[in-house]
């Protein structure tokens, strides 16, 4: 992706020369495979380190939450729907920001390539006109097609384009649409189990949790002070491992992130114990867009649907 | 020191024999990665795992540990008075822990067994606990135990190291915990006087196969305070991908913060030490509200600074990390121990820079 | 092994509201076992955790003095979950105290020397306890001048009341009470803020005079130049820090400033030795 890269270096460079931010959030190239790091430049020297591909997962929004400077930011589609949810909540004004709009072409799934490697994998390279990324290590070298490890939610997603952008690094990308996408195929799975095998869907799903809380705040929707779950008078949720409180954790935080999530993905691939949290999430997406029309951060006037209230809202769901 | 031969089809009976007085934890494959689990009957240790995500730090250490227990029911005499509860600790046998992870032990018993006060839940378990390590010989890309102080042949808390050699271990039996184990599994074959040799001979191939290093020279020498105050050169910019999650210490076999909480069930009262992570606004928050850690600057600064600051100068007795990597692997957001020590090694107050290093 | 998360069983013997806003209560606690309270042993400026079962524990400093026999007294503010509950509960209650915890004035360096006592607000605990430590017929002789400053926000705030007038009394402490302001037309001490009364009432600073300082961050930052200027080196200095606290052994790992742990290198600690940690207090 080196067009991409080449281009968000010359944006971010021009806007730090003529002044027009105080700092630019983008990635530098990460430490280990897989994994690049946000960054932010505030010279024109230090924007050499910024570099784009696929595994630039974790979600830029998180940085701006209640930041005073002006900011350029680099921004797929779901990172924009999330920078117009935190215009919408108040958490950073829209001309404090200048997006540098990636069209995204979906980033590979940590988790799922590590279960493919036969080791440790020490290397990665992505053959952009090939469409390939090949892992290596000690051993071993093997190379697949990068639509078979995209993260899930990559694959199914509708919104590649930002939303919002301030200049494009390239071309648009085409979208899927809902039908080809089928995005909510693992959830009507999940809806079409008994209860009580339902009920041992989620118990396996968060078997392995160890309340890190990676998932929260990797998530730029949990910017609450104090999580319910830190409050202790009253308290809310016991802190041991006890599976109750692991999952009302859980369930809880998917419902406060309804309607406003945007699928983004970075709470499973912060998870460092590959838990699909967006089993939860992905439901309530589902349900916001049946019952309200609603996507979350398509624009920066309308509040999410479960903190406004009118009339005709549906109501056969309260029995 | 005694070296013995093990046939890889004598392992699995050996274990057999072991489990009449031992219970078994060894490495298993869950769902996508390997994790240290009690062996139920029959079940095999998986020895050919890379290493585990969790660290085994909670076989001695468990994440949620009941420590007192009280009736809440006033008729009952001890109504209101919290005692120790009953826990048997029965020995425990940890097989084919690394040798990194086997050396994180004696780092953390510093912490809970001091001169003035002793840690018996920590003490107790460990004390029942045999441990069988295996040593490593492939080393992952973030591997750095040999300059953290460990090594990947490193037995110095471990009652006996295994050495894969094709079809069978060679053991070297290292306390006396470990031969009384060897003996109950019936493990006595003389592995030849040339074991030893081979076993060295491994494991500098291993040592060799290590490519990933800190420098910790310095960090002895160097100011406290100054590093304390290099915000602008390190903190700042270190800490701004941090998402203060608590990943790096919950995976860390060295991180032994915890909290500790009562809970209330029925007529009974619980008082429950869970893992605690110092990367939490909660950790130091005080209940007036103010917050001496109140930004994830200083909550990061404080991870790196008791591992490779305090630590260092409080024992002398090198950094509180044994190189596994699991932190560097598993940080959401890439922040990793290896850049930053070597930065706070090579840091020069009077010119507040450091040198950056890609790893 | 001992254990050391293992509270002693104390009833609660007595509850005294201290200060007009309540917000601050006096427990007295009386060990359920006699010889717990030898277990007990503390010196002046030594906390416990006081601990209600079901509900959790909370660091406080020991108000009452090693000189008090028979049982132990903690003032405590109603601020968070554990606190409140606590100002909920009635004489004759049972819960539990662990300690003593921490470390402890420096008494056997105060031999022979002036001593001058400066706290502010709720803070001034184990100052009640060195006091009555230090006017204890056996200790008084071991000390020079003493001299105790201590200020609240108004008259109605000020703990230990009775005490204090009966201190004011004394020709062996000077007294110096202050309120930063009231309408009693009858108050007799002093009116301003604690290092206003540091400033004109404290012994200048010598080799054989050294200052205790208790109070809200605020106190200390103003009374610390006041200090300097009455030429207080730092080693002179001696200070009781508070931090978010568990174990109150050293070992859950919350409350360090660098290396040293609040709640087991400390509280207490000269300016000195703060000077050459990270303030993370």
């Amino acid at each position: 992706m080196k067009s991409y890269t080449d281009k968000i270096k010359e944006i971010a460079k021009r806007l730090l020369k003529e002044d027009k931010v105080d700092m630019v959030i983008g990635y530098r190239k990460g430490t280990v495979p897989l994994m690049h790091q946000p960054f932010f430049a505030t010279s024109e020297g230090e924007v050499d380190s910024f570099v784009w591909d696929s595994n630039c997962g974790l979600n830029l929004a998180n940085y701006i939450t209640d930041r005073k400077e002006r900011i350029g930011i680099v921004a797929t589609g779901c990172n924009s729907r999330n920078i117009a949810v935190h215009v919408v909540e108040g958490k950073i004004q829209r001309d404090q920001l200048y997006i540098i709009g990636i069209p995204c072409q979906g980033m590979v799934d940590r988790h799922k390539l590590a279960a493919m490697a036969e080791g440790n994998i020490a290397s990665v390279e992505e053959d952009e006109d090939k469409g390939t990324i090949t892992i290596s290590g000690q051993g071993f070298s093997k190379s697949v097609d990068k639509a078979e490890v995209l993260q899930e939610n990559c694959s199914i997603c509708v919104h590649r384009n930002p939303v919002l952008c301030d200049e494009l690094v390239a071309d648009e990308v085409t979208e899927q649409t809902r039908e080809q996408a089928d995005p909510y195929a693992r959830v009507r799975e999940i809806e079409a189990m008994s209860p009580d095998d339902k009920w041992a869907h989620f118990d396996d799903l968060l078997s392995d949790c160890i309340r890190c809380y990676a998932c929260r705040n990797a998530c730029p929707l949990c910017y609450c002070p104090q999580c319910f779950v830190d409050e202790s008078n009253p308290q809310w949720v016991g802190k041991s491992v006890d599976p109750t409180d692991i999952r009302t954790f859980h369930l809880l935080r998917a419902y406060h992130c309804a309607g406003r999530c945007t699928d983004c993905g970075a709470c499973v691939r912060s998870c460092p114990v590959g838990i699909n949290v967006r089993d939860f999430t992905k439901k309530l997406e589902k349900d916001c867009l049946e019952l309200y029309g609603w996507e979350a951060g398509l624009n920066t006037e309308q509040r999410p649907p479960l903190d406004t209230y009118k009339p005709e809202d549906p109501e056969d769901f309260i029995k | 020191m005694k070296v013995i031969k093990i046939d890889k089809n004598e392992w699995a009976s050996g274990l057999e024999k072991l489990r009449s007085a031992y219970e078994l934890i060894g490495p298993v494959k869950e769902k996508f990665y390997h994790a240290f689990q009690p062996l139920e009957s029959g079940q095999q240790p998986d020895m050919d795992y890379i290493n585990t995500r969790v660290s085994p730090k909670y076989v001695i250490y468990p994440q949620s540990e009941l420590i007192l227990e009280c009736s809440l029911n006033e008729n009952d005499e001890d109504y209101k008075i919290y005692k120790e509860p009953e826990k048997e600790y029965t020995p425990k046998a940890i097989l084919g822990i690394r040798p990194c992870d086997a050396d994180s032990f004696s780092l953390v018993r510093r912490n809970f067994d001091t001169e003035e006060y002793k840690d018996p839940y920590w003490l107790r378990a460990y004390e029942a606990t045999t441990f069988v390590g295996l040593a490593c010989d492939q080393p992952c890309p973030t591997c750095f135990c040999s300059s953290a102080g460990s090594g990947p042949y490193s037995d110095s808390n471990l009652d006996i190291l295994l050495a894969d050699n094709g079809d069978h271990y060679l053991a070297r039996v290292l306390t006396e915990k470990g031969e009384k184990l060897a003996a109950a599994a019936g493990w006595s074959q003389d592995a030849g006087d040339e074991a030893d040799q081979q076993i060295d001979q491994k494991k500098q191939e291993a040592e060799s196969a290590i490519q990933s290093r800190v420098n910790t020279d310095k960090l002895a020498s160097q100011s406290l305070l100054d590093l304390y105050e290099a915000t602008d050169a390190i903190w700042e910019k270190e800490a701004f991908s941090c998402i203060n999650c608590g990943t790096c210490t919950f995976v860390c076999p060295t991180c032994w913060c915890f909290d500790v909480q009562d809970e209330v069930s029925g007529k009974k009262g619980y008082r429950i030490r869970n893992w605690d992570s110092c990367m939490y606004p909660l950790f130091t928050l005080h209940a007036s509200g103010h917050n001496p850690r109140g930004t994830k600057v200083d909550r990061l600064r404080q991870r790196f600074m008791h591992k490779l600051k305090y630590y260092v100068d409080k024992y002398e007795n090198g950094i509180q990390c044994t190189g596994c990597g699991r932190c560097v692997q598993l940080c959401p957001v890439n922040i990793d121990i290896r850049r930053i020590c070597n930065m706070l090694n090579s840091y020069d107050p009077e010119s507040c820079t450091c040198e950056v290093t890609a790893s | 092994m001992v254990n050391p998360y293992i509270p002693y069983p104390v009833r609660i013997d007595e509850i005294k509201t201290e200060t007009e806003d309540k917000s601050l209560k006096t427990f007295k606690f009386v060990f359920l076992n006699p010889e717990d309270e030898e277990k007990f042993a503390y010196r002046a400026g030594q906390f416990a955790e006081l601990s209600i079962p079901g509900l959790g524990e909370i660091p406080i400093g020991i108000a009452s003095s090693p000189v008090e026999k028979g049982f132990v007294k903690f003032t405590v503010f109603k601020t968070g979950k554990v606190t409140s509950y606590l100002h909920s509960m009635k004489e004759g209650d049972i819960m539990g105290i662990r300690g003593p915890l921490g470390n402890w004035y420096p008494w056997d360096l105060l031999e022979g020397k002036n001593v001058v006592i400066i706290g502010g607000g709720f803070a001034f605990t184990t100052l009640r306890s060195s006091i009555i430590y230090m006017l204890d017929p056996e200790n008084r002789k071991k000390f020079k001048d003493i001299h105790v400053i201590y200020g609240a926000r108004s008259p109605g705030m000020l703990l230990y009341k009775e005490e204090l007038e009966q201190w004011a009394a004394r020709d062996d402490l000077n007294m110096h009470i202050t309120v930063d302001g009231t309408d009693d037309p009858e108050w007799k001490h002093h009116t301003g803020f604690v290092p206003t009364i540091t400033e004109q009432e404290a012994p200048a600073g010598t080799e054989d005079t050294y200052a205790i300082v208790c109070g809200p961050p605020v106190m200390i930052k103003f009374t610390q130049p006041v200090l300097d200027k009455l030429g207080y080196t730092n080693d002179r200095i001696i200070m009781s820090l508070e931090n978010r606290m568990k174990c109150g052994i050293g070992m859950c790992g919350r409350c360090n400033i660098g290396k040293e742990f609040v709640c087991k290198d400390g509280p207490v600690f000269t300016l000195k030795q703060l000077n050459q940690t990270p303030k993370e207090y």
